[in-house]
């Protein structure tokens, strides 16, 4: 019902052909968001090239309403955490001004080498401040780190020794650690706050590149470009086109999907004797290569993930997944067989492995993140007492596939309730083991992979891959995270109408995903602060 | 080039620990009883949390007869050898005031703070370790030391507020360089000399600390709240850095483990975990040992145990949902040898503190480690009776050789009993029904 009239409404759209302007809306509050650990090394490697070595072990990031981004809009920083960020800026500064790096990346020479020099030691750390802080030093902050430079340059009789601790000490700060939004009176609504043009441009360069603002677009910001209409397309038409859309995909898709689990995911070796650390890294890349290619190289259509059959495999995945793979070492791609059991995002190793127990599938975990990541729907917890014994025996001789065991486990209704949402789904992947490698039989009995999703039949995982690909459930997930990836927060009441817009833009756009990017970096909305920087109750109203 | 097997570096480490007798040369530095420092202070007074996932299974945990001279169930095997030194607490109940049991995360978290989550792993108040860091832990390196042996820095229950959780360190070797590194200063060396770059790398916290009033200016409640943790993270840096610029007291039982562990595999099956929680645990000994830190937090398994044996489909937590009760034993196996293990390690970890000599006695004398896990059975996800343990004589401030039984009060007067006994200056704890001002006087002293 509801399908059918989004389809016509769709289908309305795209014969008018019409765009229709951004609703207003009320925007969000400002945010101050911890870096993550991509961001952090994606900056330094930007602002003094990618051969300084960041040595440090980062905090984990915090997943809120379903995405780390969210997250890191309230996560703090721990005294462990602080060791660490501290000990990396040492170890950063120590190589910006050793003597292979000095002369590049410091930019002025001291007039003697042994002693304080405030004007080199001014410029550079005024340059360099910029990039970090994603804004101008203001005097007293570069007052304080010079101050810091000199008194250390004094103590060990060396003007790059004495940066290093100044350089330290931008690196150490909150205001490089943490993305802090600033908000002025705009001019245009009289009473309201709008973000600053730095802020405006952090927003931009971490939404398309998940890192800070290149020298351009803080140099645009300066100028005031951002806040006219065509100088900011401009910009946003800028970091769109450049390689780096790539690295800001990559970061949001990693998000999306729970990549992080990665970093945990354990296989039992005895069972999965083909899966090791590789095979798990060479999946994750896998996943995201396949969705770069599909979506930003070759600008597909997004609802095509769900179904395409082109991806790229190395060597060691190709193990995994029974197919001949010529690249001794690297990737290649691969189309799989227009008859083959995979298709589309669901069918990866990714998704199966990380869905999936250590030592077994499960058609459960795989239903929910399908409703949870992918549907944006949120699957309650299950009651504290239940016995889970049938459904866990893989042994049992009575029922001897995951289909059976999980249908006899829903005839207990408080149980019911949640997996007939969740398990019809899931089921569709039964033909793929916890390590993600095809199977048509579990204890000698064919697997039935049919199943269903809100009322859409199939008969295997291609089929539910069709239903994905078909479902505007599927669309709007993508776009409701999409922006709260990039204001790292919830979507206010005040924003329903422009969500809608968002959608049915995308939907016009022919659900191209860079062009939602650019859409939301143009939008109004993205910028709009509701209620005066500060106030307190209009930050707290939205947490 | 030789390699060291994880076996052989073990060995060495605990080779080093076990022949930690006091150095006669320090003697001199203790009173008659030694239980103080010559020059005047006592002994500090540690304190740390051991967790481990899934429960127990409660005819083989829970003793039988309450109070001293209680029995040994089969589960706690372990530490018969500590039974004098050992408070095991029973039937203390995590009282939900009608908010949903979250399996695996409402009872660990009312034992930690005393409050019940409003959300699945929720800590939204300070845990019992921050809170007793708070008043012990701030004069020394390490405000505290968290460590997972299942390899994930989630695996961590010590936090301040939300979003404020202290990661977990997952490796031996990294835990090792992070107490016994190059910023360690041996407590016991002749000689000593402060680096002029500890001076300036404290310069520098000090300039960043002046950012405070600008940047906490126009932020709601909720930022600043994370602020603060910011930069209070970073003073406890500068104090940890005022400590390197003076000469440490010394430490009688302080020997420095030579040389570091190897790394090993890292990760949930139970043999790695065990290994990995060996290492650890003389690590945290001996950096307790050396004043590095007053307070740590140990994780063995996860809330949810995610242990698993090599070669089975199936984890500590599933099965004790999957596994049916055995009829003839009455219990659930597989399941219950995970619980075994558990044990088995928390032996383990008050045995590497009991080897290190101190004063006239051990490091459990002058320390307090509660020990306890985030369900009762864990199969129907009980939190009536998690169950908690107390390891140690805190300086002679607990009784100790005793079984409680709490018939159902609330879990909350464990913690506040523990934070009296480690000096918190408080009479009042947790929130709902699980607000007490009752301490567990029987083991009070």
């Amino acid at each position: 019902m509801i399908r059918s009239a989004f389809l016509v409404a769709v289908a309305i759209l795209a014969l008018t052909g019409c765009d229709p302007k951004e609703p207003i809306s009320s925007g969000g509050p400002p945010e101050i968001r911890r870096l993550t650990e991509a961001q952090y090394r994606q900056t330094i490697a930007d602002i003094f090239g990618d051969d300084i070595t960041v040595a440090g072990r980062f905090e984990p990031d915090m997943r809120v309403s379903g995405l780390l981004a969210v997250g890191t809009g309230k996560v703090t920083v721990t005294p462990a955490g602080f060791e660490q960020y501290d000990s990396m800026a040492h170890g950063i500064a120590r190589q910006v001004v050793d003597e292979k790096h000095r002369d590049k990346l410091v930019g002025c020479k001291p007039v003697a080498p042994n002693a304080p020099d405030d004007a080199c030691a001014t410029a550079f750390l005024r340059r360099i401040g910029l990039r970090l802080f994603r804004r101008p030093l203001d005097n007293d902050e570069l007052k304080g780190d010079v101050e810091v430079a000199d008194a250390a340059a004094r103590t060990l009789g060396d003007f790059y020794a004495g940066l290093e601790y100044g350089l330290a000490g931008l690196l150490a700060a909150p205001e490089f650690l943490f993305r802090e939004e600033q908000t002025e009176p705009d001019p245009d609504h009289p009473g309201q706050q709008r973000l600053t043009a730095y802020s405006m441009a952090a927003r931009i360069s971490f939404l398309l590149w998940d890192m800070s603002p290149d020298a351009e677009l803080l140099a645009a910001a300066e100028r005031g470009d951002l806040h006219n209409p065509k100088l900011l397309a401009r910009q946003v038409d800028r970091l769109l086109a450049s390689p780096r859309l790539e690295q800001g995909a990559r970061a949001f898709f990693a998000d999306m999907l729970g990549f992080d689990a990665f970093d945990s995911l354990a296989k039992d070796s005895l069972i999965y004797p083909k899966f090791s650390l590789k095979v798990a890294n060479d999946a994750k890349e896998q996943t995201l290569r396949t969705l770069v290619d599909e979506l930003i190289v070759r600008k597909g259509d997004y609802r095509d993930i769900f179904t395409s059959r082109k991806t790229f495999l190395t060597r060691t995945l190709g193990m995994l997944y029974k197919v001949p793979v010529q690249t001794r070492s690297g990737w290649e791609p691969h189309v799989f067989d227009p008859g083959d059991e995979r298709a589309g995002l669901l069918s990866e190793i990714s998704f199966l492995a990380l869905h999936s127990h250590p030592g077994r599938s499960s058609a459960t975990l795989r239903g929910k993140a399908i409703r949870e990541l992918l549907l944006c729907e949120q699957v309650p917890m299950p009651p504290p007492n239940v016995n889970f014994a049938i459904v866990q025996d893989t042994n049992n001789p009575q029922f001897k596939t995951a289909r059976e065991r999980l249908t006899a486990h829903r005839t207990n209704p408080t149980c019911a309730g949640c997996h007939k949402m969740i398990d019809p789904i899931g089921l569709g992947l039964e033909n793929f083991d916890g390590a993600g490698q095809y199977r048509a039989t579990e204890n000698g009995v064919p697997i039935d992979a049919s199943g269903e999703i809100d009322g859409i039949a199939f008969k295997d995982a291609a089929g539910l891959g069709r239903a994905m690909h078909d479902d505007p459930a599927a669309v709007a997930c993508l776009v409701a995270d999409a922006y709260r990836y990039a204001t790292g927060r919830e979507i206010a009441s005040g924003e329903k109408d422009y969500m809608a817009w968002l959608r049915d833009g995308f939907a016009e756009d022919g659900y191209k995903f860079p062009k939602l990017l650019r859409r939301i970096a143009l939008s109004q909305d993205f910028y709009r602060i509701s209620g005066p920087a500060g106030s307190s109750t209009v930050r707290e109203a939205q947490r | 080039m030789t390699t060291v097997t994880r076996r052989a570096a073990l060995k060495g480490m605990m080779g080093g620990a076990a022949v930690t007798i006091g150095l006669p040369f320090l003697d001199c530095f203790l009173n008659g009883n030694g239980t103080a420092l010559a020059a005047g202070g006592r002994l500090p007074i540690r304190f740390g949390t051991w967790f481990w996932g899934c429960g127990m299974t409660p005819d083989r945990f829970v003793p039988k007869t309450v109070g001293a001279h209680y029995d040994i169930p089969v589960e706690l095997e372990p530490m018969g050898p500590f039974k004098d030194q050992t408070v095991v607490l029973t039937g203390f109940k995590a009282i939900l005031d009608g908010r949903s049991n979250f399996p695996h995360t409402s009872g660990n978290i009312s034992v930690r703070t005393g409050s019940a989550p409003d959300k699945p792993d929720e800590f939204k108040d300070p845990t019992i370790d921050i809170l007793i860091g708070d008043v012990i832990g701030t004069t020394s390196r390490f405000r505290s030391l968290e460590v997972s042996a299942t390899g994930d820095p989630r695996h961590s229950y010590s936090s301040r507020s939300l979003g404020a959780r202290n990661p977990a360190e997952v490796s031996p070797v990294a835990l090792y360089t992070r107490i016994f590194g190059p910023e360690f200063q041996d407590p016991n060396a002749a000689d000593f000399k402060p680096d002029p770059k500890v001076m300036l790398r404290k310069s520098v916290l000090s300039a960043v600390a002046e950012h405070r009033a600008r940047f906490m200016r126009d932020l709601g409640a909720a930022d600043k709240a994370r602020l603060d943790e910011y930069f209070s993270s970073l003073r406890q840096l500068e104090q940890q850095l005022d400590l390197q610029l003076q000469k440490p007291p010394p430490a009688e039982a302080c020997v420095v483990p030579r040389g570091g562990p190897k790394d090993g595999p890292v990760g949930t099956e139970i043999g790695e975990a065990t290994a990995n929680h060996a290492l650890m645990a003389q690590l945290i000994a001996m950096a307790l040992a050396c004043n590095q830190t007053r307070v740590f937090n140990v994780v063995f398994s996860d809330s949810a145990s995610s242990l698993r044996k090599e070669g089975s489909s199936t984890t500590h937590h599933q099965l004790t949902h999957e596994e049916q009760v055995d009829s003839k034993l009455g219990y659930q196996p597989q399941a219950t040898w995970f619980v075994e293990q558990s044990m088995a390690a928390w032996g383990a970890f008050a045995r590497a503190l009991a080897a290190i000599k101190e004063g006239d006695g051990t490091l459990l004398d002058n320390m307090l480690v509660m020990a306890h896990s985030d369900t009762q059975f864990a199969k129907t996800h009980s939190v009536d009776g998690v169950p908690v343990m107390l390891l140690g004589k805190a300086g002679g401030k607990i009784r100790t050789g005793l079984h409680i039984d709490g018939n159902g009060d609330p879990i909350s007067r464990i913690g506040l009993t523990v934070q009296q006994i480690m000096g918190v200056s408080v009479d009042k704890w947790g929130s709902g029904s699980m607000q007490t001002s009752k301490s567990i006087s029987e083991i009070l002293v």
